[in-house]
Formats: structure tokens, sequence, C-alpha cells
């Protein structure tokens, strides 16, 4: 008789609580790179000074809590919103292949945001933009899912999100083209490769709440989700509400995703490959792999900013930087065969 | 314990087959046969409540099923699908584990209890050893049997089984009908769906079988596996011969 707990479970805890701890020193280096070095003494003496209720000397108060810290934390964020995302629509479309806008979210909420740059709205009022045009894109596309009435739903849902992503991304051409070309062209096309630089403070206080409120019930459903993956009559034949986890789902990553994509612009690759690489640290289990994958997608994006910063003269856009780490990691999976969908 | 009653089955407004009815109580083996496209497939949704009647009724313990919730119906009923390679890698152990959903609370993931049941399930079909194996990556048979171990680890004392020896060699089938027939007699109740004769005969307590938008017959294995029944149902002549050991096999009639 085996132990009631296979050694999956104990390998699982251990890769998390490893990637725990590679996560607070991501967030500790990102903190302490830049043009205006810290040291980790300068870090901790300032932090120290903040919870005590002072500020802590400048310039290192400004560079530590209005600079560095909101990008740091606005990274972490955003990464684990598009490893969720990733993780839980591969699971339940039953395809490794799948990211976080294959139901049209980011080209939904690239559209809205790029026309809130073409009507020379505040940052505040594109980014809100993007969210709602995010998920009103993914309404839409669901609606007409349901709406087809199809045996097979999963197909149309993908199908409806192709039709109506290709729709929003005609719309986002549109724009470009009635954008004034010198000043509107150039922060289109920089916001569309996915940024981190503008972050404030205030911007965190709507991204946290709305990234936590789309993790919770992905959380809470890790197990039903997971079963998802065996297809829609096995999924119900055991028991699961299959069309209300699944609604829970797509409810819960677009969310996600919107808020990730308005604040940071699109950023590829992470909510493709993240997934991969945790379910090679932790086997397949969706609920397994959903807290290894924000753990990894968080860190990943946290050490990525400070690459993009210093790695070139001017800041290399963070679509950019992880298409170039992501294309290849991928091909990498592809030649480990079958296996490393497990 | 499950009945079906003037049962109309089919996609839309599209039917399938009408007027059935049949049951199986625990204990028996109730074998469903038929020609590809007769509807097998579609009357095994319907039982399993995975698509609407389109007339008649489906009954579990004397409650229609559509008006059970699919936690209540997971735990009266589990389905045995054929074996496929799945997408994701799960180890044999996860994939029993899931058969314990219908017991867990909404929020919750399997604990030792599960495990425990898990594992009981597997040494019950003799493949305990399998249970860190990966589920793709065992024989046909193996897998198949593991899915038979995930209905028993959903403690539904009814199982519903489609084709589980379609696709099997002749040991692993041999294998899985020997199991079927242990559940039976531990008083599970069963229904098999099979393209063979045969099988239905030395399986079942009775036999469906499903044609031309209906029931062709349905009763015990010597009155429906006959060679009259057989011929008509398939389109081709067969007989039924008597072996030197005594069992009855079906042959061309030429």
């Amino acid at each position: 008789m085996a132990p009631p707990h296979a050694d999956g479970a104990q390998r699982s805890a251990v890769v998390l609580v490893l990637l725990t701890v590679i996560l607070l020193a991501a967030v500790l280096l990102a903190s302490l790179l830049g043009p205006y070095p810290l040291t980790p003494g300068d870090v901790v003496s300032a932090v120290a000074a903040r919870l005590a209720g002072d500020a802590a000397p400048e310039p290192i108060d400004t560079v530590l809590f209005k600079i560095r810290l909101p990008r740091v934390l606005a990274a972490l964020l955003v990464g684990a919103a598009l490893s969720a995302a990733g993780t839980s629509y591969q699971t339940l479309f039953r395809n490794p292949l799948v990211s976080p806008d294959i139901l049209g979210v980011s080209a939904g909420a690239g559209f809205g945001a790029v026309l809130g740059i073409l009507l020379s709205l505040p940052v505040i009022a594109i980014q809100g933009l993007g969210f709602a045009t995010g998920l009103l894109t993914v309404g839409i596309v669901y609606t007409l899912a349901r709406a087809l009435r199809s045996q097979n739903e999963i197909l149309v849902l993908v199908l409806a999100g192709i039709v109506v992503g290709a729709l929003a991304g005609a719309g986002i051409s549109l724009v470009k083209i009635l954008a004034d070309p010198y000043n509107q062209l150039p922060a289109i096309t920089f916001w569309l490769l996915g940024s981190l630089s503008g972050i404030k403070v205030s911007d965190l206080q709507t991204v946290a709440p709305l990234v936590i409120l789309g993790l919770v019930p992905l959380a809470l459903l890790r197990w039903r989700i997971g079963v998802l993956s065996l297809g829609d009559d096995e999924a119900k034949a055991l028991g699961v509400n299959v069309r209300v986890v699944r609604s829970v789902v797509i409810g819960a990553a677009t969310l996600v995703t919107a808020t990730a994509v308005s604040v940071s612009g699109v950023i590829g690759w992470i909510g493709l490959v993240i997934p991969h690489m945790a379910r090679l640290l932790v086997g397949p289990r969706y609920d397994r792999v959903l807290p290894a994958a924000v753990l990894m997608g968080a860190a990943f994006l946290v050490l990525i900013g400070p690459v993009a910063r210093s790695a070139a003269r001017i800041e290399i856009p963070l679509g950019l930087l992880t298409a170039l780490l992501g294309a290849p990691v991928f091909v990498w999976l592809l030649a480990r065969g079958r296996r490393s969908w497990s | 314990m499950l009945q079906a009653s003037a049962l109309a089955i089919g996609y839309g407004r599209r039917t399938v087959a009408a007027g059935i009815d049949l049951a199986v109580r625990r204990g028996e083996v109730l074998c469903l046969l038929g020609p590809n496209g007769a509807g097998k497939t579609t009357l095994f949704k319907t039982l399993l409540g995975l698509i609407p009647p389109l007339g008649g009724s489906v009954t579990i313990d004397g409650r229609p099923i559509d008006q059970l919730t699919r936690r209540a119906l997971a735990q009266s009923m589990a389905y045995v699908p054929q074996a496929q390679v799945m997408e994701f890698a799960y180890t044999v152990l996860d994939l029993v584990l899931m058969g314990r959903t219908a017991h867990l609370g909404p929020f919750s993931a399997p604990r030792a209890r599960d495990h425990e049941r898990a594992h009981a399930a597997l040494a019950d079909l003799g493949i305990a050893d399998l249970a860190s194996a990966e589920a793709n990556r065992i024989s046909g048979g193996q897998r198949q049997l593991c899915l038979v171990a995930r209905a028993l680890a959903q403690d539904a004392p009814l199982l519903v089984m489609d084709e589980p020896t379609a696709s099997l060699d002749l040991g692993n089938r041999l294998l899985v009908l020997e199991r079927v027939r242990a559940l039976s007699a531990q008083g599970y109740g069963v229904v098999f769906s099979t393209h063979d004769p045969d099988q239905a005969r030395e399986l079942a307590t009775r036999v469906a079988v499903i044609a031309d938008g209906g029931l062709a017959a349905y009763g015990a294995p010597h009155e429906t596996l006959s060679g009259p029944i057989l011929s008509a149902v398939y389109g081709v002549e067969v007989k039924i011969e008597r072996t030197e050991s005594g069992r009855y096999v079906v042959a061309p009639r030429s």
C-alpha cells in the first residue's frame, strides 16, 4: 500500500516554497537595480522608516517607493495574472498551445487602449477603456458562442474568439492609420509592445484588488477546473457542473488578463510558456500547476524589468523581450516532445 | 434502480430511437448491442444525463435524473468511457482521484481518505502497482482498467461502460470482462455496450439490442441473441452454434 499522499504532493510543496523564495529574492533584486543603485541596507532601512511612519532619506524614498516598487509590484501582479490565465485556459480548452488571449481579450483591450490614445484621453481613462473593451470582447465572444448552440461548445468558443479578436485587431490597425504619426503612433506602438515604465502607486490600488479578485475563484475551484481537462462529458459524469465552472474560469481569467493588459500593454508569451515550465516542475495537475505558474510568472516578469531597462541604451519593450526569450524556450519545450506537455 | 421508460433519444429535433424501455438492478449486467449508428452512444449519453431525452424518462431509484444535480447523479452512476490518450500526462493515481470529485466540497481537493479510496480501487482491479505510472504510457487494457478504477473510486452503485473492450487485445479483453463479472457479483449494476454478441452472452443478465429506431430485442441473452434476430439487425446471415465445450457462438450461415 502506497502512502496516502504520493510523492507528487511533497514535490510540489517543495517547489512552491522554492519559488516563493525566488520571487522574494527577485523583488529585492529588482528594487536594488537601476540608474540609481540601492544597497540591501538602503532598502531595509527605508522600509523600516516607512513602517515607523517616517519617510526614508531622499532620494532613496522617491526612488524606492515612487518609482521602483510600484513597477516591481505591477510586474509581479501582471506576471501572476497572465500565468494564471494561461494555465486556466490551457486546462479548460484541453490544449497546451492556448494563451490568455485565446478569447480575444488582448486584442479587445488593445483596441480600447489605442482608441483612448487616439482620443488623447488621460492615462487612467486609457487604462479604463482598455479594461472595459477587453471584458466586452470576451463577453461578445461568450454570448456569440452560446447563441450558436453547438454540440461542441469549446470549439465554437475558440472560433468565436478568433473572429472577434480579428475584428478588434482590424480596429487597432484602423486607429493606427488615423493616429497622428508624430505623437500618437509611437505611443500606440510602444503601448502595444508592453511596458511597465509609467506605473504609479495609484495604478496598483486598482490593479491589485482586481487581480486578486480573479485569482481567488481560480484557486478555490482548483480541483474542479482540473477535472474539466478530461472533457465536458467526463467532467459532468464525475459530478462537475461544467457550465458554472467554465463560466467562472472564463470570467476570472478574462478579468485578470484585461486588468494586466490595460496597465501594461500587450506582453505576450508569458501566459503560453510559463504554464509549461510549471508543469515540468510539478506535473500536470491544475491544483498544483496554478500556484507554481503564478509564482514563476511573477518572478519572471519582476526579473525581466531591470533587464529591459539596462540591456540597451533605450528601454526595450517588455513584449519584445518576452518574445525573444519565450520563442526559443518554447522551441526547446517542443523539442522535448510530447512529454513536455506533462 | 436505473430505468428508462418510453425513452426517445436524439439530438435537437432529430430522433435517433424511440420507445426504449429498459432497467438495470444491482448485481445485474445489461449488455447493449446494435449496429454502428443505431444510437448506442446517444442512448448512453441520455442515460448519463449528458443530453436531454426527447421523450419519456430516465429514473434512478424512481427519481428522474434531470431533477438530480450533477453531483448527486455522479454519486449514483459512474461512467467508464473508452480509454483514450489524454492531452495532459496525468498519473494513474491522479486520474483515479478525479473519481472522488462528487464526494468533495466545491472548493476542496482530495484528502488522505480520498487517496486511500483511490488506492483501494486500484488494488481491487489488480493494478495497485501502476499508481504512479503515467496514464498515457501504460497499455490500452491497463488504461481501461484505470478508468474502471476511477469509476469504483466514485462509489456509485451503477457503472455505465461504453465499449470498454473495443480496442483491447485478447488478453486485456478477457481481463476486463473478468473484472466486470466480479464487480456485478459484488453488487454493482453494470450497463455495458459491446459489438460482440458472444461477449454479451457470456456476461449479460439481460441484453438490449438497439436498431432501426428502437429496441429490436430486450430480454435474456438466449432470447435476444438468436440467429434470426442478429441476422435481421446486422443484415448478415448468421446462426448460433454450440461448441464442444457447450458454449454458444455466432457463426456465419454458409
